[in-house]
């Protein structure tokens, strides 16, 4: 008990000052939370079906349950959401079993993830080999968005790193396109290019050939963040000393053996905090594609509240969509700490033991 | 050494090569593109080149700070939506800036309670898309304001509606320039004599020389006549100046998203000065404040400047989310309504991206300049 009182004599009422911040901070909270959860929770309605049933008071969860199997899968045909869902439970899958302490056979997991799960997905989402298509315009929702994200990462990272072995490189030409390409893609707004993806590149095309709008904004994405990826990679390089890579060489390796064996693996290693924040960066970013008319799970949201059978709802929308993405990018960046400690550790062990 | 000599020979020959087909692969790459373009757009029957910049727009623009109309040309739209860019991205910079380094400060705060309802902020709205949150603020939030008979009010003389938010305005005899232009030559050379008004020892000279040149001109030239103020008529108001929900909603989402950044920025600055550094302050009997002003602080901008530059690049190309609520700047009126209207999509793209480029350019090079000068005075000693 005495501790307890000690504990808040410290850290709330140590001065005059703190007394006063600690009397604000609790004023503020006793005006807003109370309140929020009211509306959230107490006054809140959760069943029924149309807005008939939202008397409460509160939010209006009946619209977010009316409309979840759009905020999920977007326009996908219901018959066909299993092919969604089961494409997630075997990525879900591989990531347990990769995350999984002490299981062996990783490398052919990730092999298996890397070369297998991009092709399946693909035939699930879209079709073919016996499913019925489903063409991209009718993607939606958080399904969306997690395909942006996630095809955006894969294609960023390897060409981020291409692009940060360019800009290091001796040869001077390869040089000087990386750092013009890095330079000029970092210096605009995302939106630009998405923009220039959908109104640009099919004027640079022949006649007559076009292709996917998602696809146009995923390239967008990819080579967008490739740009960042790039310089966080370059960080990691540029931390690895002259030495190794003098080693390497003594030890007749060759250009791709010294980076894929010696510099890469201790460079990425040292820029994992950064290039995790780049994936949330991403993740966030998704919700751009609304501007050039794909519905994501922002884009869904937005529209579903336009609708004139729902006015009114908007905050509930939002705070579903800020729901779902907050607890996307809070856990990764969880996630990216808990590597970074695991990291450290193991690095601590092996110096400690030679 | 023949053999030596040889494998540089092989080598270098190798590098030419493989330079030499990479260039060839772009070339060849950008030379498909533009054939394809201008055959493109010559069945479309549009004429590539600049000159549409000189025909007449023929739409509106809500908010300009410079004369428009709808006789006016393209690259006039094309102005106005770049100075909205720059006022709203000032805006959104200062007052990111205020909230990031009371947040950050707190983040540290002795207080628990203080500090805990700072993380809370940081990882919140870090970890919420910016779209998401202009958004909220634009159509949960603005919109959702009461009509003007019903507006919120503060002191009589601000006033927050469904229409915006109301300010009185200065009304200005002299061109506001001359007095903008006085106090940036009074901070710059009070910058500049910074070493040698130190030795004197008085922020009172430095700040006399900062704002003096201003404060003379002021007080002769009397520039505020007086203030309009917002006045409620029959359903709107009349006087004073409005700033439209879509500029609010923008400022909010904005300043909100970097400030929490920011904050993140300052508060690792402020950890990574010396604990030594602390320590002595307070032995030498320095209040909290003033180890935080005078020890602390110094320190830590040298690691805080160069990361702070690139929020304040972000928030700045962030400003470009606008074209999704309608707020007319750069991206907005430019690369939506004038590129839709003219069809020239390459020219319009192209220099939206330069001007974006040449702003990015501008802001990190001011920033290395200065950064330059933050760690040269910190090594000097």
């Amino acid at each position: 008990m005495t501790l307890a009182a000690a504990w808040v004599r410290a850290r709330l009422f140590s001065s005059p000052v703190n007394a006063v911040l600690t009397a604000a901070c609790v004023a503020f909270l006793y005006w807003t939370v109370p309140p929020a959860l009211d509306w959230l929770v107490f006054s809140a309605d959760f069943a029924g079906e149309s807005r008939a049933d939202c008397t409460g008071g509160g939010a209006c969860w009946v619209f977010v349950k009316a409309r979840i199997g759009q905020f999920l899968y977007g326009f996908y045909p219901e018959g066909e959401r299993w092919r969604v869902n089961l494409a997630f439970a075997l990525l879900a899958a591989a990531g347990v079993a990769l995350l999984w302490p002490g299981l062996r056979r990783k490398g052919t997991v990730a092999l298996l993830l890397l070369l297998l799960f991009p092709p399946v997905a693909g035939i699930l989402f879209h079709g073919g080999a016996g499913l019925p298509v489903v063409e991209t315009a009718k993607w939606g929702g958080l399904f969306l968005t997690l395909v942006v994200a996630g095809v955006g990462i894969a294609a960023s990272f390897p060409i981020g790193i291409a692009l940060a072995l360019g800009r290091q490189s001796r040869l001077p030409a390869i040089k000087a396109l990386c750092v013009a390409f890095i330079e000029l893609v970092r210096g605009v707004p995302l939106i630009t290019v998405l923009f220039m993806a959908s109104v640009m590149l099919p004027l640079f095309l022949p006649e007559g050939v076009t292709f996917d709008k998602l696809l146009r904004a995923l390239a967008g994405i990819a080579l967008f963040y490739a740009a960042y990826m790039a310089e966080v990679v370059r960080g990691g390089l540029q931390a690895i000393p002259r030495t190794q890579y003098e080693a390497a060489e003594s030890l007749g390796c060759s250009y791709w053996q010294m980076m894929r064996l010696i510099v890469l693996p201790q460079a990425l290693r040292h820029v994992i905090p950064g290039i995790v924040g780049i994936f949330i960066a991403l993740f966030k970013d998704t919700t751009l594609v609304l501007i050039i008319g794909l519905f994501d799970l922002l884009g869904i949201v937005q529209a579903a509240v336009s609708d004139p059978q729902w006015i009114g709802y908007n905050v509930e929308g939002y705070v579903f969509a800020g729901l779902g993405f907050w607890l996307f990018c809070f856990g990764l960046s969880r996630f990216s700490q808990m590597l970074e400690h695991r990291l450290a550790f193991s690095r601590r062990q092996r110096t400690s033991t030679t | 050494m023949m053999s030596a000599g040889r494998a540089a020979r092989r080598e270098r020959l190798r590098a030419a090569a493989i330079q030499g087909l990479v260039l060839a692969a772009v070339a060849g790459v950008a030379a498909w593109f533009v054939d394809n373009t201008l055959g493109n757009l010559a069945q479309r029957g549009i004429a590539s080149g600049f000159g549409f910049l000189d025909s007449t727009a023929g739409f509106a623009i809500v908010v300009h700070l410079i004369d428009y109309s709808e006789l006016s040309t393209y690259g006039r739209a094309f102005l106005v939506g770049l100075i909205n860019t720059l006022v709203v991205s000032a805006v959104g910079i200062v007052a990111a800036t205020v909230i990031g380094v009371l947040v950050g400060v707190a983040r540290l705060s002795d207080n628990w309670l203080v500090g805990r309802l700072a993380t809370v902020y940081v990882e919140t709205f870090r970890n919420l898309p910016l779209l998401l949150q202009i958004f909220f603020w634009y159509f949960a939030v603005l919109s959702a304001m009461p009509p003007p008979r019903q507006s919120h009010a503060l002191l009589g003389m601000i006033f927050l509606n469904n229409r915006g938010l109301y300010l009185p305005k200065p009304l200005l005899t002299t061109e506001l320039w001359l007095i903008a232009a006085a106090l940036l030559a009074g901070i710059v050379a009070a910058a500049l004599l910074r070493r040698r008004l130190r030795g004197s020892g008085s922020a009172l000279a430095w700040l006399s020389l900062a704002l003096g040149p201003a404060a003379v001109l002021a007080v002769l030239t009397e520039p505020i006549a007086g203030w309009s103020m917002p006045q409620l008529r029959a359903f709107s108001f009349d006087g004073g100046m409005v700033l439209i929900p879509e500029f609010v909603g923008l400022v909010l989402g904005l300043s909100f998203y970097t400030g929490a950044y920011i904050a993140e920025n300052v508060r690792s600055g402020i950890l990574a000065v010396d604990k030594g550094q602390r320590e002595a302050a307070a032995a030498l009997g320095l209040s909290r404040g003033q180890m935080l002003r005078l020890v602390i602080l110094p320190q830590a901008m040298r690691v805080i400047v160069p990361p702070l530059t690139s929020h304040y690049l972000s928030l700045t190309k962030n400003s470009s989310l606008a074209a999704a609520i309608g707020y007319p700047e750069l991206v907005s009126v430019f690369a939506g309504t004038v590129l839709s209207q003219t069809g020239q999509a390459v020219e319009v793209i192209a220099i939206t991206m330069a001007v974006y480029l040449a702003i990015s350019l501008a802001i990190a090079g001011a920033m290395s300049l200065y950064n330059r000068r933050v760690v040269h005075i910190g090594e000097g000693r």
